[in-house]
Parts: C-alpha cells; structure tokens; sequence
C-alpha cells in the first residue's frame, strides 16, 4: 500500500500543476507537487526500512490487468523486493529535493508550474520503471522518462538550441530503444512471458536455446542481452549513444540534476541489475557490456579535461561514471553497479546542483573561462562543491571512494582480458576524474576573477531554499558510503538484496573481491590524489602549463575538445544522409503524390475552361447545333440501317 | 382534277410565303406572311380531308397565334431598318447542311413504302359515314379524353406562365396602379365632397364666380393672396 | 403533273421543315423570327400528320395534330412572353445580342 502510495504521489502531483497549474497559479503547483514528492519520499524511504530491516517479505503489489492478447499476459504491477525499494528510496529522496532547490533556482521563470509538473511526471514515470513487474511496464517508464527528458532539456522550448537537444535525446535514445524493444520480443518468444517471475523462473529451462541471427547461431540469453544492453546503452549514454547527454546541457540546471545525473542515466545500469538471473548467463553480452563500458569511462573522462562549460564537465563526468557501474555490472558484480549508483546519485546531483548555484550567483554565466576568485563570496557552495569533488574523486570516507574501490577490485578480480581492460580504463580515468573535478574547482573558485567587475558585483549566496537540498544531499555523500558498503557488497549481501539480484553458480566476484592485493585496493585512492597534486600544480602554481601543453599538443587538444569529433562523424554518416532522403521524400510527396490529385483537379478545371467556351450564348449557334446534331442522327440511322 | 390544281396552287403560295416569313425584312410583313402560310395550310387540309382541323388551324393559329406575334412585334417597336445582314458568315456551312438534310429527306421520300400489315395497326379507323367533326369528337371525349384533359393543363400553365412573366406590378412604383377602393367610396361624407353656397339670384359677379372659401389654415399667406385676387377681380370685373 | 397523293404532300410538309430549320439558324435579324420558324416547323409536321391520317385513313394522326396544335399555341405565348420581358429588360432582341447565357 505504502509503495503504491510512493509511486503514484508524484503522478497525482504532476497531473494537479499540469492541468490545473494556469488556474491555480505557481505557488499553489509548487506547494502541490513539493506535498506529494514529500508524501512519496516518506512511504518510499519507510517501505524501504519495512523491507529491508523490518521484516516484511518480497512480493508483488498488483494493480490491475493491462493486455490479454492470446498467450500475451501483462499486468500492471508494482514489484516489492531490494532492487525496487533502494532505488525508489533513492528517487524520491533526491527528487524531493531537486523539487525543493527549483523553487529558488527556476524563482524566475515564467513557467513554474509547466516545470514542476514536467518534474513530477518524470519522477512518476522513473519509479513506474523501477518498480515494475514486468518488461513492458518497465518499458513504459523508460519510455516516460524519455518523454519526460524530452519536456524538459527542450523546457525553454523558444531556444532553437534546446529545441535540437531534446530532439537528439529523444532520437538517440530511441536507437537504443529499438534494441530494447526487439529484446523485449525475443524474451516472450523464449519464455512465453514477460513478467519478471515467469522469466526468473524459467531461466534453469532455457539455457541451451539457439537463436538464429544473420546467418549465425547465438545462444538466445546472448541475443537478449546484447540486446538489453544496447537500450541501456541509449538510454545511459554509453559510447555510441552518447552524443545526446552533453546537448542535454541545454536543460535548466535542477533538470540535469535530476534526470542526467541521479535518474534517467541510471536506469540502464538498473535494466542489467534487475535482468541479472539472465545476464549472469549470458558471458558474451558481459564482455561486451564491461568492453563498452570501461571505453565509456576512459573515453568521458578525456574529453571532459578540455571542456569549457563547467555543466558539460559534469555531464562527460556522469558519463564517465556510467561506464564505471557498467564495467562493474558486466564482471558480475550487479551490486556494486547498483551500489556506485546509488552514491553517485548523491553526489552527482549535488555537483549540478552546485553547478547551478555557482551559475545563478555569476548572474547565468556558464564558461568557467570567465570565472575565478570567488570561492570567499560564496562560501556555502564552494563547500559543496568540494564535499562532491571529494566523493567522485574516491577519496575516503567519502561515499564514492567505497564505491569506486569495490568496482575496481571487482574488474582486478574477474581474471578475464576483458575484465582487466575495464580495470585500466577505469583507473585513468579515476586519475584523469580527479584531475578535471580540481580543474573544475580551480577555475571556478580560484585565481584572479575573469569576469567583468558587474558580474562580480553580483555574486551572492543562494537563498536557503537552494541550500537546504544540497547540505541534505552532503550527508548522504559523505556518509552513504560509509553505511551500506558492508550491507550491500559484503560476504552476507544476500541479506540485503534477497532475491533481488540472482548470479550464477560461477559467479564468485564479491568474495574475490576481497582477495585482491592491497595495491589494487590501494590504487584508486593514490591515482586520485595524483589527480589532485596534478590539477593542483596546474592551475594553481603554475597556471601557464595548461596554455603551453595546448599549444604543444594542439592536435590532440583539439580532438579531445570536438568529443573525439563523434558528432561530426556521425553527422556525416547518418544524419545528413537521412536528411537528403527525407528531403527527396518529401520532394515525391509534394512533387508526385500530391501532383496527383492536384494534376487531375487541375485538368478538370482547365478542360472546363475550355468546354465552357462552347457556350456561347447565341441562341443561333445552339439551334445550328442542334440542326447538325439531328442531320447526323438521321444521316446514321438512314445509311447504317 | 380541280382539286389537284388546287392543291398545287395553294402548296405554291404556302411555300412561297413560308420563304418570306425568315426572309422579310419589316418583321410586321413577316407576320403577315406567316398568317398567309397558315390560310394555305389550312386549305390544304381541307383538301385533305380534315375539316375540323382546317377550321381549328384558322381559328388558334391565325386568329390567336399569328395575332399575339402581331401585337409583340407593334409593342416591341423593333426599328427594322438597323437589321443587320449576317448572312455571309454562316451561309456556307448552313448551305452545306441544309443540303445534306435535303438529300435525306428526299432519300427517305423517295425509298419509302407503306408496310403491308399497317392498314390492321391503325388506332382508329375513319367512318365514312360520321363527318369528320363528329368522329374526332367522339374519339377525344372517350378514349383520348386524359390527354384532353392535359392538354388544358398545358394551356392553363402556358397562360398562368404569361402572366407571371410579363405583370408589372404597379403598386410598388411611385405612381401605384390605381385602384378603386369601394369601401372609401361608399364611406365618403357629404362634408368631404359638398360645399353649399349661397348665391344671389340674378348677381353674375366675380365674387359669387370665384366665392371666397372659409379657409382653415395658413391664414396670412392665403390673404395676401385672397386679397390681391379681389383687387384683380375688382378692376377687372364689370 | 401527277395525281395528288402522298408523296405531294410529304415534300410539301419537308419542304416547309427545311424552310423553317433555315430559319431558325439563318436569320440574324431579330428573335421574333426564330420563333415563327418554329411555328413553321411545326405546321410542317401537322402537315405530315394530316397526309399519313387521310392516306391512311386513321384518326389518329389528326387527334394528335390537335395536340401538337394545343402546344404550339402554348409554346407561342410563352416564348412571346419571354422575349417581351427580354426587350423590356436588355432593350434588343437582335438574336447576336442575345448572349446572356454565355458561359
């Protein structure tokens, strides 16, 4: 009861400031939707304790029938186990407070209420995907996380540029979604069902089924997973699909916040999670999702050394962090995927939100280039930002060092080639991580100012109302790590998770996580502060390094700055071409298939207008007509007798 | 042998005047040859044996038809003299057809032949005995008497059609078609119409001529005026 | 010159047809003449009608002539009424001024 309650308060929420937000004004949606986002966090956080520490058992809560096609059954149902209850917890804890910092942050806007139900709807559609029962149900949700991401990258819908990014969200993830969909397809053709018991269930059965593709025969749970991984891959902006996350920018901050850093991205890493009784038998879909990853990692983190906008820096570095939850995922290692997920979403969210902070009190200035040397104006945020830094950096206590340590010792520990290429990939990456976070953090707070003496007169602290989330979410950061790690990755994890996530009977990671040298351990922590003493040196004590290192290595500067020149490539190979084949089509519709009806009309009217000219109106013409008309007449009656 | 002269003198002049009726100039000499074509006809028939009909022919259409053409072509006052000749633009093509349908009339008039079995298929046989009147009589009354009956709808639609085309109704224009209206007639007072004056017997002047009228109304300007008028009187009076 | 029968009268009756079809498309004076050309016509046919009943010795064709005379005197007073309505609205009935039907 209190899970359904958790999932469909923000649903009520949205419909209320949606519907009726023109009449009932901003306040009144924004009290609204903040009542029922509050309303959803305290049943999601308590089915969380009832669950996890207070005894109630995993279960299904069902909603009503959906389809009945033939032998094609869904429900519409709320699935009530460990995956579910942690990341609803989650999700409505961090949107809560997202919803609470846009009431300061979006003051301005003239669209409140459009924002707050847009948010709430996302909220409800991203707990409809964790929650659900069965595959379409989740599809549904990622479907409307996707509407929902749509609404609101392209939110102030009068850019042209916000306009053409929530497109390409919304296109590319559809890519990804195709993949998903034709996932979907081949589990029911396997399993004869999609609900998650009936999968679960019938994994043992299927194991040696064939699947016939292009000419090759797969193992089907291959096929599926590769397929699965592909929609996660979309919808979480893995290396392929990734173009989308960075022109997501365009979006108002709290929506980055919420959707490209703690939500919407992650719901990829959830689809291996809750598919984990399948994937864990499926080695091949594993390699590659650890391949792509650990690619993702590596390849985000470069390119986020050279960006200029400090949003964008903190977009390449979710990135970035995905790779990591799907290099862990794709080891076996499904609970500390979930794990990282869990403490990024703090502290990433807080990061943006920060980011936000810093662009709302440098009077909308995103370009760090412009910043500098005001970490004594707002002292708040520059703590903020530094308890984030912090986190992602791996530092310990904090949250991301727990998480971060366990995904590598995971990756040391799977003994595959591919397993240890996701640990080199993710550990540059955790230097290169640490170094832009300090880059970041330099540039932004540090050194003389570099914006005009107006801007800088305007720099003041946020309102409380912005404030208030972020200190809520540097608990967590701080402290999130340190709390669940022994739960969630320990040698008892099973006490946790439940039946929540399955593994296979080879599947030793975690406790070989354990075994691993200390150096292993170690590393992650020591690459991370190199990072620091490097961004340090850097940007700090010698701050002409970075020009002349530009300079000297021009070309490599410029491929890092143009994302590996992905958008350009793929502008040539798929969107101009698809263009110039839209535009031919459209030149046949307009030119030939309208022509049609178009052409015959426009023959009627003009062999009209010359028949009309047979009416002359002298009545002589017509009698002399007539008269030629009978002699004819007469003249074939008498001759063809 | 006269009735063969006859029919030949009468058959000329129909033809001849038929020629005049699309050829004259003065459309009222038209109409007049017209009438002349339909005495002939009429004549013909005679000769033919449908007397009735001959008779009928000189009484609608000449006396009605031929009339009505005459009264529409004096009303129309059509100026004749500004005719135009336009003859010379169709006459070739009209030439070459009305030969053509020539060729076929006579074609047919020279091939035909009445079918053997035709005499059994008339729909009524004349009596020799009942003149001709009578037969058609007793033939329209009885068995074509619908067709009768319709063909005085025709006439009634026809001459209800006429005057709906041509009425002019007057009551909207200023001058207004007058009309009695009885019942103001009948109601008119003696004080609208009479004025009883005295006047002396054996005195002729002007004043008893030309009595001075009570007036009502604009009572200045009707002095002034009054009063001129005696003096004129006055001087020229006696 | 040869005994009158029918085949005189035919020519006759085709004779006066061609003179009144003439006149309908021929004449380029005024509208008053078409319709004369029709009364033409007309009689033609009546002419034929009256030639077949006496050949023929059947009734039928005069009680038909009767008809067609009933309609043509019916047919005379309407068009007559359309062209006096015509006159007072266009002030002509010169047939190449009738042109109000022109498409």
């Amino acid at each position: 009861m209190l899970f359904a309650i958790a999932v469909f308060a923000p649903l009520l929420g949205a419909l209320i400031a949606g519907l009726l937000g023109r009449a009932i004004g901003d306040r009144a949606a924004q009290a609204a939707t903040i009542l029922c986002m509050v309303l959803a966090s305290i049943c999601g956080v308590t089915a969380f304790i009832h669950l996890i520490y207070g005894g109630e058992s995993a279960g299904v809560v069902s909603l009503g029938r959906w389809i009945e096609a033939g032998s094609f059954h869904v429900d519409w149902a709320l699935r009530y186990d460990a995956l579910s209850v942690s990341m609803v917890a989650m999700v409505t804890c961090v949107a809560t407070l997202i919803h609470i910092y846009s009431v300061g942050y979006m003051s301005h806007d003239n669209a409140i209420w459009r924002f707050f139900s847009y948010l709430s709807l996302f909220t409800f559609a991203m707990l409809m995907l964790v929650t659900a029962d069965n595959l379409l149900q989740l599809f549904f949700g990622w479907e409307g996380v996707g509407l929902a991401s749509y609404l609101l990258i392209g939110f102030w819908y009068t850019k042209p540029s916000a306009c053409a990014a929530a497109m390409k969200a919304f296109i590319v993830n559809r890519i990804g979604d195709l993949g998903f969909a034709v996932g979907i397809a081949l589990v029911f053709f396997q399993f004869g069902s999609i609900e998650f018991s009936d999968i679960f269930a019938g994994i043992a059965a299927h194991q040696g089924a064939i699947y016939h593709v292009l000419g090759t025969d797969y193992r089907a749970y291959e096929v599926i997973g590769v397929l699965l991984f592909i929609g996660a891959m979309g919808k979480s902006a893995q290396l392929g699909l990734h173009v989308w996350l960075p022109d997501a920018m365009e979006g108002p901050t709290p929506v980055s916040a919420l959707i490209h850093a703690a939500t919407m991205v992650t719901a990829g890493v959830f689809l291996m999670a809750r598919m984990s009784p399948l994937m864990d038998f499926a080695p091949g879909a594993l390699q590659m999702v650890t391949f792509v990853g650990g690619s993702t990692a590596f390849f985000a983190a470069t390119v986020a050394c050279t960006q200029n906008d400090i949003k964008r820096v903190i977009a390449y570095s979710t990135c970035s962090q995905l790779g990591y939850m799907f290099v862990a995922a794709g080891v076996g290692a499904y609970q500390a995927s979930i794990f990282h997920l869990l403490t990024h979403a703090f502290f990433k969210a807080m990061l943006f939100m920060g980011a936000g902070s810093v662009i709302h009190a440098m009077s909308d200035e995103q370009d760090m280039r412009k910043m500098g040397g005001i970490w004594k104006l707002i002292p708040a945020t520059y703590a903020i930002m530094w308890i984030g830094n912090l986190a992602i950096a791996g530092v310990p206590p904090f949250a991301g060092y727990y998480s971060k340590d366990a995904i590598l010792e995971a990756a040391w520990a799977s003994g595959t080639t591919v397993g240890q290429y996701g640990f080199w990939a993710c550990l540059i990456a955790a230097f290169l991580t640490a170094f832009y976070s300090w880059r970041l953090l330099i540039m932004t707070f540090h050194g003389a100012p570099r914006a005009d003496h107006h801007t800088m007169e305007h720099v003041h602290e946020s309102p409380k109302v912005m404030l208030l989330p972020l200190c809520v979410l540097a608990v967590g950061a701080i402290f999130a790590g340190m709390a669940f790690h022994e739960q969630l990755l320990g040698a008892d994890w099973k006490a946790y998770w439940g039946a929540a996530i399955q593994i296979a009977p080879t599947n030793h990671i975690l406790q070989a996580m354990e075994d691993v040298p200390t150096l292993v351990s170690l590393a992650p922590t020591l690459v991370g502060l190199a990072g620091i003493a490097l961004a340090y040196w850097c940007y700090m004590i010698r701050p002409e390094i970075p020009a002349r290192f530009t300079a000297q290595f021009a070309l490599l500067y410029r491929f890092l700055l143009n994302k590996w020149y992905f958008d350009e490539l793929y502008g040539v190979l798929f969107v101009r071409p698809t263009m110039a084949l839209g535009r031919l089509l459209w030149t046949t519709d307009a030119r030939v298939i309208d022509g049609m009806p178009n052409g015959i009309a426009q023959l009627t009217t003009s062999g009209s207008g010359q028949m009309v000219k047979l009416q002359t109106g002298s009545i002589a013409n017509y009698a002399f007509t007539m008269l030629i008309g009978l002699v004819a007449l007469v003249g074939v009656y008498l001759f063809v007798r | 042998m006269i009735a063969d002269a006859a029919f030949y003198v009468f058959a000329a002049i129909l033809i001849a005047s038929a020629a005049m009726v699309v050829s004259a100039r003065n459309p009222v000499h038209a109409v007049l040859f017209l009438i002349l074509a339909f005495f002939n006809a009429a004549a013909l028939f005679l000769l033919a044996g449908a007397e009735f009909l001959a008779m009928i022919l000189v009484i609608v259409y000449v006396g009605a038809v031929a009339v009505l053409f005459l009264f529409v072509v004096m009303m129309l006052d059509i100026d004749f003299t500004k005719a135009r000749e336009g003859f010379q633009r169709y006459a070739p093509i009209g030439a070459a057809v009305g030969a053509v349908l020539m060729i076929e009339l006579f074609a047919v008039l020279g091939g035909w032949k009445i079918a053997p079995g035709a005499l059994a298929l008339r729909f009524a046989p004349m009596d020799a005995k009942m003149h001709n009147t009578a037969q058609l009589g007793s033939l329209i009354y009885t068995d074509y008497i619908f067709l009768f009956q319709m063909a005085g709808l025709v006439l009634l639609v026809a001459m209800i059609g006429a005057i709906v085309l041509t009425l002019r109704d007057r009551s909207s224009s200023p001058l207004g078609s007058r009309h009695q209206n009885i019942a103001a007639q009948v109601a008119r007072r003696k004080e609208d119409t009479l004025v009883m004056m005295e006047v002396p017997t054996g005195g002729r002047t002007l004043a008893t001529l030309y009595p001075k009228v009570p007036e009502t109304v604009g009572a200045d300007a009707h002095h002034d005026a009054h009063h001129d008028a005696h003096s004129h009187d006055t001087h020229g009076g006696h | 010159m040869m005994s009158v029968g029918l085949d005189q009268y035919l020519t006759v009756s085709a004779l006066l047809l061609l003179l009144g079809i003439f006149g309908i498309f021929m004449n380029r004076k005024n509208v008053i003449v078409i319709l004369m050309s029709v009364e033409l016509i007309l009689l033609a046919v009546n002419l034929n009608f009256v030639a077949f009943s006496a050949a023929l010795s059947d009734l039928a064709g005069q009680v038909f002539t009767m008809f067609v005379l009933t309609v043509a005197a019916a047919e005379a007073a309407i068009g007559l009424a359309i062209v006096v309505i015509y006159f007072r609205n266009r002030g002509s009935i010169e047939v190449e001024d009738v042109t109000m039907m022109k498409g």
